[in-house]
């Protein structure tokens, strides 16, 4: 992907903008506002700073965090509670010997019989993130540097990071959770133009 | 939809939804009512199985999901010397209580087992959480496993 076609993005989301940092995850579906004007002309220090705190809003989701842990082991549902049964997904992130994340995760999700538990979510790659990308706990700030950080993010370039939250179907996941999950907000199209904005604008990080 | 199924070395028909969960198929389809409901919500371990070797909750299959792959249940199990090892260690260490979650705890430990022929009391308490044991048998199927390796060890067997 080239800068120039990110700046295309970049330009679609400035036209959906409504208010920096309240933006594009309505991308698809929002009215252009007659504020996009200013919105251009905002520092563009400021605007990406609002542009991944808006994106921040898709990350810092239960959907993702919960496999962004501080530890190794999963956390679970909206609040974010310990993974049942306990798992210590391990270096590699699949699980111990003899219980990896495919005794219960598919390839797809699974409805279930139950109330509380209405499926069991599941994807062909299910796994728990590296360690280095471990978000939970951390500022926006905090997340947004170790995004960008070839050490903790396995050693991705900024393209290859818009195309992996733009394209993956790991992360788009958390647009399609199953049933009784509450999806992450908005659209992975949407997030994706989010994070080529962010990206064409500079990548800049919000501070703390 | 029919299916052929491999389970336990032979080819089963089932003719079923494809949303139809593996234990459900086992149980109600083709007799093998070995393999326990517990919860249904991949949370108690009871319904597990392996699918080509590996421990698989078969109440959150689907049929459809499983394709070819060889399904062993816990009717055949004691045919593999991992799990005659662990029948013998079960019985000498009288591990059953009422035996409702047993033939999933020896279903996990297979598995364990046939990936780590030394397990810690660590390595065991990490897979063995999936399993539920109302009873509270826990320290003795920890001892079971541990008893199951010996043997396996003994007899200069490599878990398989
Ligand atoms: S019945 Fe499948 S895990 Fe409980
Ligand atoms: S032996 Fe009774 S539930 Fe485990």
């Amino acid at each position: 992907m080239t800068r120039d076609f990110l700046h295309a993005v970049a330009s679609l989301a400035v036209l959906c903008t409504v208010v920096p940092g309240v933006i594009a995850l309505n991308v698809v579906s929002s009215t252009a506002d007659q504020t996009a004007a200013t919105d251009v002309q905002q520092p563009a220090h400021e605007r990406s700073v609002a542009l991944f705190l808006d994106a921040a809003r898709v990350i810092e989701s239960p959907r993702c965090m919960n496999c962004h842990p501080a530890t190794r082991s999963p956390t679970q549902g909206e609040a974010m509670r310990l993974h049942t049964p306990p798992i210590d997904a391990g270096s590699e992130g699949h699980g111990p010997l003899g219980l990896n994340c495919n005794t219960c995760h598919g390839s797809e999700n699974v409805s279930t019989i139950g109330i509380d538990i209405a499926s069991i979510p599941g994807h062909p790659h299910w796994m728990l993130a590296p360690a280095s990308m471990s978000w939970q706990g951390k500022t926006p700030g905090e997340i947004c540097r170790q995004i960008k950080d070839l050490t903790r993010n396995g050693g991705r370039t900024l393209e290859q990071i818009h195309e992996h939250m733009a394209k993956d179907s790991l992360v788009g996941w958390a647009w399609n959770p199953g049933d009784g999950r509450e999806p992450a907000p908005g659209s992975q199209e949407a997030f994706g133009i989010l994070v080529g904005e962010w990206i064409a604008t500079g990548a800049a990080c919000p501070e703390g | 939809m029919l299916y052929n199924l491999q389970v336990n070395g032979a080819v089963h028909q089932a003719d079923v939804d494809g949303g139809t969960p593996v234990l459900w198929v086992l149980r109600d389809i083709l007799g093998l009512t070995g393999t326990k409901f517990g919860c249904g919500i991949a949370m108690c371990g009871a319904c597990t199985v392996h699918v080509d070797g590996e421990a698989r909750r078969s109440c959150v299959t689907p049929i459809d999901f499983v394709g070819g792959a060889e399904i062993r249940t816990i009717e055949t199990l004691g045919e593999g010397k991992v799990g005659s090892a662990l029948q013998q260690a079960w019985r000498e260490l009288d591990v059953v209580q009422c035996g409702y979650c047993q033939p999933g705890q020896l279903m996990s430990a297979a598995a364990l087992l046939a990936a780590n022929v030394q397990p810690t009391d660590a390595d065991i308490d990490a897979v063995m959480s999936g399993n539920i044991c109302r009873c509270g048998t826990y320290g003795r199927i920890r001892a079971g496993i541990k008893r199951a390796a010996q043997i396996l060890a003994s007899a200069g067997e490599v878990a398989k």
